[in-house]
């Protein structure tokens, strides 16, 4: 479904909060701040992305000097079971909250969502934030973290990261203008260890339809940005795209960005603070400078459960898409 | 000597393994599964013994020698005590590493908290 | 979209980086062959120089390297080693030890009954399982065997 905003959604603050491991990366300095313990201070893992979250929010609410009541709405959300790590998270914040879940894609959810919001004049802002942490991940979905298992080299690391902005209903920084709600699309991948495989066909499909609905073509776009494909998925998102037509030569990974070659993550990153942290604490910035115009994001969720998997089904996967453009963009129009 | 074969057969037991994981879908877990049984099958027909005799360790520590004990041990239950033997025979000849191991996994569980592999 | 479950299987698969066989061999080998003479070592020290006999020796030796797993994986080590070895660090009954000793590490935030003991055999159930059902079937042969000379 695509989505025209009647009026461009306003995003002017954004915070982003990440673990050890990426603090190690190229994106060091850009996060507002790195925290070299991965259980930030508390004694299980899932308290521990709870703090991550709350902590990405008190930075927000810090840049932009404004009280937590100010707040209308929180949409949200993680990998967690139940999401408890951002209902956790709220039960402290106590403002209005929509938790979402779309895996990694949840991060462009809360954002095409909160936009409705704003737009349709029911919130004067909306928080929006995203975050995974690579041990509740590997403990929920994977195997217990000090087992001794080789990685496959499709498989990706899951990011320890938290990603939130604030969209309002004016400002100047960076503008939400269109959106694309995806579809469930499920090429038959079953290997839970090559997630980029299986989520490719999502991307391809939305920005696809995206590109369709909307008239344009990908070449207008400065960066389409996807959330966590990861290397081998952006070579499969780049042949499906070619089969129909769309060169994609302005493509770029989140998960392709956050790592560095020699940090031994395989395929890339993956996970929902992938997109969320790249998005706060790199392409926002980068548009606020007028380095960058007018980009897609689009980020992509892989639904299965462990029993899924285990029960041999394939993976099937969404994407979401938002379209942020700057304010010359925004202006030009 | 000993130690050059427990060495070079340990060695290329695991080196099976690994090829059953690059070249196969089967998971780590089945690979252990298929290699704990086929170390009983290999034991009752004899061949385990001999490898155990010629590489010591080397035959005895990969869970291939898990299945020749289990083997052996209902073998000698069998012998002894008749069709009650059958079903103590594998699980006492195992008893050692089976305790041990959750004897030291509920200390290391006492004593540690999981680690971030960042 | 134009492609197809079978087109798509094939466009996987050629994305998808292999594993490198020839080197993951070399360290497993060389890992897996390194506890296997530790085990050697360990028997003959045990039967030797503490004149156990040689079958408790081989039990005593499972059982160090049993202590030495859990040792190294309750240090975080274990599972560095395995992230190169593979089935170097999986085949031994070292990698059994690590399969019981780190869901027993990782669960002990929801309890020593409901986590520790619930989840410490989550997996390496399956090795006792299936290796008990075969013996017991080896039993069963053999118990035929004796009673009806076949």
């Amino acid at each position: 479904m695509y989505i025209k905003y009647k009026k461009p959604v306003a995003i002017n603050c954004w915070a982003s909060v990440a673990g050890k491991k990426e603090g190690e990366g190229p994106l060091a300095d850009k996060f507002d701040e790195t925290v070299a313990d991965d259980y930030f201070g508390k004694d299980t893992w899932e308290k521990a992305e709870t703090e991550l979250q709350s902590r990405c929010i008190g930075h927000l609410l810090h840049k932009k000097v404004i009280d937590a009541q100010d707040i209308d709405v929180v949409l949200g959300g993680d990998l967690t079971n139940q999401i408890t790590s951002t209902s956790f998270a709220m039960r402290n914040f106590a403002r209005p909250f929509v938790g979402l879940y779309n895996a990694c894609s949840t991060m462009a959810e809360a954002l095409l969502m909160g936009a409705c919001l704003v737009d349709g004049g029911f919130a004067d802002n909306a928080l929006c934030l995203a975050s995974s942490h690579f041990c509740t991940a590997e403990r929920q979905f994977r195997t217990p973290l000090d087992y001794g298992g080789k990685r496959t080299p499709t498989a990706q690391w899951t990011v320890t990261g938290c990603g939130s902005v604030l969209l309002e209903s004016a400002g100047q920084n960076a503008f939400i203008t269109s959106a694309q709600i995806g579809r469930v699309v499920d090429l038959g991948v079953t290997d839970a260890n090559n997630m980029g495989a299986a989520m490719a066909p999502a991307a391809a499909d939305t920005i696809k339809r995206f590109l369709q609905e909307s008239g344009t073509k990908a070449q207008e776009y400065d960066v389409i940005y996807t959330g966590d494909l990861g290397k081998v998925g952006s070579i499969l998102l780049w042949q499906l795209l070619e089969k129909e037509k769309i060169v994609l030569s302005n493509h770029t990974d989140c998960g392709n960005v956050i790592f560095g070659e020699k940090q031994n993550v395989q395929s890339g990153a993956s996970g929902c603070g992938c997109g969320a942290t790249v998005l706060a604490a790199d392409i926002l910035p980068k548009i606020m400078a007028g380095e960058l115009n007018n980009i897609l994001f689009v980020a992509t969720g892989a639904l299965l459960s462990p029993s899924t998997t285990m029960q041999g089904e394939s993976i099937p996967c969404i994407a979401h898409l938002v379209n942020i453009k700057s304010k010359k963009e925004v202006q030009k129009k | 000597m000993n130690y050059v074969w427990a060495f070079v057969v340990g060695g290329l037991i695991c080196v099976a393994g690994q090829l059953l994981i690059d070249l196969t879908k089967l998971t780590p877990a089945r690979i252990l599964v298929i290699f704990v049984v086929s170390g009983v099958v290999l034991s009752a027909i004899g061949v385990w013994e001999k490898l155990v005799d010629f590489a010591g360790a080397g035959a005895t520590v990969p869970i291939l020698g898990f299945g020749h004990i289990l083997a052996q041990g209902v073998e000698k239950a069998v012998a002894q005590s008749g069709f009650v033997g059958i079903f103590t025979g594998g699980m006492t000849a195992c008893s050692g590493g089976v305790t041990a191991s959750l004897m030291f996994a509920l200390i290391a569980s006492a004593l540690t908290k999981s680690k971030s592999q960042s | 979209m134009r492609t197809n479950k079978k087109q798509y299987d094939r466009m996987v698969k050629g994305a998808s980086p292999k594993s490198k066989v020839a080197k993951n061999c070399v360290w497993a080998f060389v890992v897996g062959g390194s506890f296997c003479v530790l085990g050697q070592i360990l028997t003959e020290v045990y039967a030797e120089y503490m004149h156990f006999s040689l079958g408790d020796a081989r039990q005593l030796a499972s059982i160090t390297l049993v202590g030495l797993s859990a040792l190294l994986t309750a240090a975080g080590w274990y599972n560095r080693l395995a992230r190169r070895a593979g089935a170097g660090t999986l085949v031994p009954i070292t990698g059994f030890a690590n399969a019981v000793v780190s869901p027993a590490i990782e669960f002990s935030t929801e309890g020593f009954v409901t986590g520790v003991a619930s989840r410490m055999f989550v997996i390496a159930g399956p090795v006792i399982v299936y290796g008990t059902l075969a013996s017991v079937a080896y039993g069963v042969i053999l118990y035929v065997r004796a009673r009806f000379g076949i």
